[in-house]
């Protein structure tokens, strides 16, 4: 809690690196300019908070496993469009550092410096067999739907 | 009073201002932060970010090619 009552709550689901950027753009902006501020990971979004962030066996069982590793964390995280089998983001990420700009590792490394708060998905972790303690450390708990809505009452709700 | 230094002239949106408040974390109350920044979009939204947060603007200066020096007071 900042102590003030400008909050800004972010659903991360889609777990593109395109997307991550943005969330995580608008996330640590907002916590610079003194917003209180939320991510809620959920579904593909889990694969940016993972602890092992490359194709990794993660969680419990073994259907859920091979998802995991077929998913793999966040070094492993797609493009929206023109992926190439995984190049682009790479590539993207060359090109944001050579016109300095922040990439998503260092956004996200930003984002735990200034205290964001992270959560995971307790539904979508139950279907992929994972637990907190599969998650970096800074996820501070596993949310459902109510207690989502007591932590994001009274600020902006963003899906992306 | 202790004087520390920032540059964040080769910084974009929001890594500017996200920079410029995790290091006004780390120094104490009523410490100075001098910040080298290009204009346009970190000099509107550096100063603006640090006073919303309670600290002050101590000065203002442009010192050569699009580069300002901005000093912030811890509050």
């Amino acid at each position: 809690m900042t102590g003030n009552n400008k909050k800004i709550s972010i659903i991360s689901f889609s777990g593109d690196f395109d997307k991550l950027v943005a969330a995580f753009t608008l996330a640590t902006g907002s916590a610079a300019m003194n917003y209180e501020v939320n991510i809620f990971f959920t579904f593909w979004g889990l694969n940016a908070i993972k602890k092992k962030k490359g194709h990794k066996f993660t969680g419990k069982g073994l259907l859920a496993r091979s998802f995991n590793f077929l998913m793999g964390g966040s070094n492993n995280v797609p493009l929206s469009r023109l992926n190439f089998c995984g190049l682009s983001p790479k590539l993207m990420s060359k090109l944001m550092k050579k016109r300095n700009v922040a990439t998503l590792n260092e956004l996200y490394n930003a984002a735990k410096d200034l205290g964001i708060n992270l959560y995971a998905c307790e539904m979508s972790m139950h279907i992929l067999g994972l637990t907190l303690s599969d998650f970096d450390k800074e996820v501070k708990e596993v949310l459902g739907v109510p207690k989502f809505l007591e932590y994001s009452e009274g600020g902006d709700r963003i899906f992306i | 009073m202790a004087k520390y230094k920032l540059d964040i002239t080769k910084d974009h949106c929001p890594m500017t201002f996200v920079k410029t408040k995790v290091e006004l974390a780390k120094i104490n109350t009523g410490d100075l932060l001098e910040i080298t920044l290009t204009g346009g979009e970190p000099l509107e939204n550096v100063p603006k970010s640090a006073s919303e947060q309670g600290h002050k603007i101590i000065e203002t200066k442009y010192l050569h090619n699009n580069t300002y020096l901005l000093v912030i007071e811890k509050g």
